[in-house]
């Protein structure tokens, strides 16, 4: 049997008073919970209980969940060129047409082709992922965990070919 | 000439602890409704990477309003905008004149940490703290802003009411100590019921004391009540207010909650009376008793006075983060039909025990 959910207030409601005292009740019990574990922290105790739900921010940032889709990178084979082949499937998919991808001839033949200019520009992107599913040769990800993408100008927040190539091809991801 | 020097000390003393215990009271507000919220509060401002549990807020505060540009709305009573913020804190400011802070024993000589011993002390408090209305009134009314005005009107209409109750909720003090003196009222809450329970207002006047509590809120304008001020929305009488003028009336709240946390202390909790502690130590009713010298006693007691007044800021501002705000017809209703009623309800019932006692 569900109990039954009503709105009505009942007697010890309207007088008011109890409901006061429950809900000052509530709150000192938070207060001086959070005020003894800051003042143990203080003395190097109880570091297990953090004494409140928020993060400080720049010190303490918060862990990010495992999927977060992030800032992208281009995925490099094991000669360090660029897996990606210019096919310009991330490019059409784009629902915020951030990407633009110049492409040109690869000197490999069996690649054929390469992209010159590859520019995500960050401040239209929508963090949707779907370059990532589009891509045929698992070239775009978007796990470098990186957030805080910030510029003083529209055109800092453009990121080239360079920077997408700038890291050490680990798999960022934990696989399962 | 000794005597005008102890004077201008005690009126230095009695600002001095006034405005540093509302300065601080800000710092205390963010940061115990951050803990309350499982927050840890404004911990930013810092001097050389000393942050100081945030305190240096306050100063960073401060200095933020005074730089900030003073800005008088086109149209506005340039006059009686500028007067009605200064009105607002002297008003506040000059309640404290009448407060006993505490005695100080010296050399078999006692000097009292008041500044003036009225034989009206409760009348002159009611006075002051209704001339407050003033600063509130005029400031919404010289800004020449409809939002400003609507304000000042809730304002008005809500000190009105709950003024009301607040004195007749002290009329039942009277009778039963029968003095206007606040140092007499002290005096008397010194004494013992039965033999062991302390004589204070709030185990003689439990309903006085609640409808006081209620009513001092009411006063100083902050959630449950803060309808004259409505921060998050509505928005109230100093709407049109930039800079320290603004911050004046902001500390003028302030100052109030310390206010209204003297007044109880003193009207309903001894001020600075320690149950069972005289001058010359404490004597238990069960017998045994515990000497020390009146020095140390007298110190004790204005400990004890600073210790009831922290405890009732926190009391205030538990509840000002913990209710929500009333709507306006809750809480004319609250004032006019239910503690004006219970007030004068609380006079007669004292007045009857005192006659059958008799």
């Amino acid at each position: 049997m569900h109990k039954k959910v009503t709105n009505e207030l009942n007697f010890w409601h309207r007088i008011y008073v109890p409901e006061v005292i429950r809900g000052i009740w509530i709150t000192s019990v938070h207060f001086f919970t959070n005020l003894g574990i800051h003042i143990l922290h203080v003395f190097g105790m109880a570091k297990k209980h953090k004494g409140m739900v928020t993060f400080q921010y720049p010190e303490d940032p918060r862990p990010p969940a495992i999927r977060l889709r992030a800032r992208h990178r281009l995925m490099k084979r094991a000669n360090g060129t660029t897996r990606c082949v210019a096919c310009m499937m991330c490019e059409t998919i784009c629902p915020a047409h951030c990407i633009y991808i110049v492409a040109e001839e690869d000197p490999d033949p069996r690649i054929e082709k390469r992209p010159k200019v590859f520019d995500i520009n960050l401040g239209l992107c929508v963090v949707c992922g779907y370059c990532v599913e589009a891509c045929p040769e698992d070239a775009i990800r978007m796990d470098t965990y990186i957030v805080e993408t910030s510029s003083y100008s529209r055109d800092g927040m453009i990121i080239t070919l360079e920077d997408l190539m700038n890291h050490d091809n680990q798999d960022m991801y934990p696989r399962h | 000439m000794n005597e005008y020097l102890i004077i201008a000390l005690k009126i230095v003393f009695v600002l001095m602890a006034v405005l540093s215990l509302a300065a601080i009271l800000t710092w205390l507000e963010r940061k115990q409704s951050a803990l309350m919220q499982d927050r840890i509060g404004a911990n930013r401002a810092d001097i050389f990477g000393l942050r100081a549990i945030g305190l240096f807020h306050i100063i960073a505060d401060s200095l933020k309003m005074f730089l900030k540009e003073e800005f008088v709305p086109p149209g506005a009573q340039r006059f009686l905008h500028t007067v009605a913020p200064l009105m607002s804190a002297f008003f506040a400011l000059s309640v404290a004149a009448c407060i006993p802070f505490g005695k100080l024993i010296l050399d078999g000589q006692t000097i009292y940490l008041q500044i003036i011993d009225l034989n009206a002390g409760i009348l002159y408090l009611i006075a002051m703290m209704s001339f407050s209305i003033y600063g509130v009134f005029l400031a919404g009314w010289a800004s020449r802003s409809k939002y400003s005005l609507l304000g000042a009107l809730r304002g008005a209409s809500q000190m009105l009411s709950y003024e009301i109750a607040m004195g007749i909720s002290l009329i039942g003090i009277i009778m039963i100590y029968s003095t206007l003196s606040l140092r007499e009222i002290v005096y008397a809450q010194g004494e013992l019921l039965f033999g062991f329970l302390p004589a204070w207002g709030v185990f003689l006047q439990p309903v006085g004391f609640i409808i006081f509590l209620t009513a001092g809120m009411a006063e100083t304008k902050r959630v449950p009540f803060d309808l004259p001020e409505g921060e998050s929305e509505i928005i109230g009488y100093f709407t049109e207010y930039s800079s320290m003028r603004f911050g004046l009336f902001f500390l003028t709240d302030f100052i109030e909650v310390a206010l209204v946390a003297m007044l109880m202390s003193v009207l309903f909790f001894g001020g600075w009376n320690i149950p069972y502690l005289q001058d010359t130590g404490f004597v238990f009713p069960w017998g045994g008793s515990l000497a020390m010298s009146p020095l140390l006693a007298s110190l004790l007691g204005i400990l004890a006075f600073g210790v009831k007044v922290v405890f009732f800021c926190w009391l205030q501002l538990t509840i000002r983060w913990t209710l929500p705000r009333f709507r306006y017809d809750q809480l004319m209703k609250l004032g006019w039909k239910f503690m004006l009623p219970l007030a004068m309800a609380n006079v007669v019932a004292t007045g009857l025990v005192l006659v059958l006692l008799d």
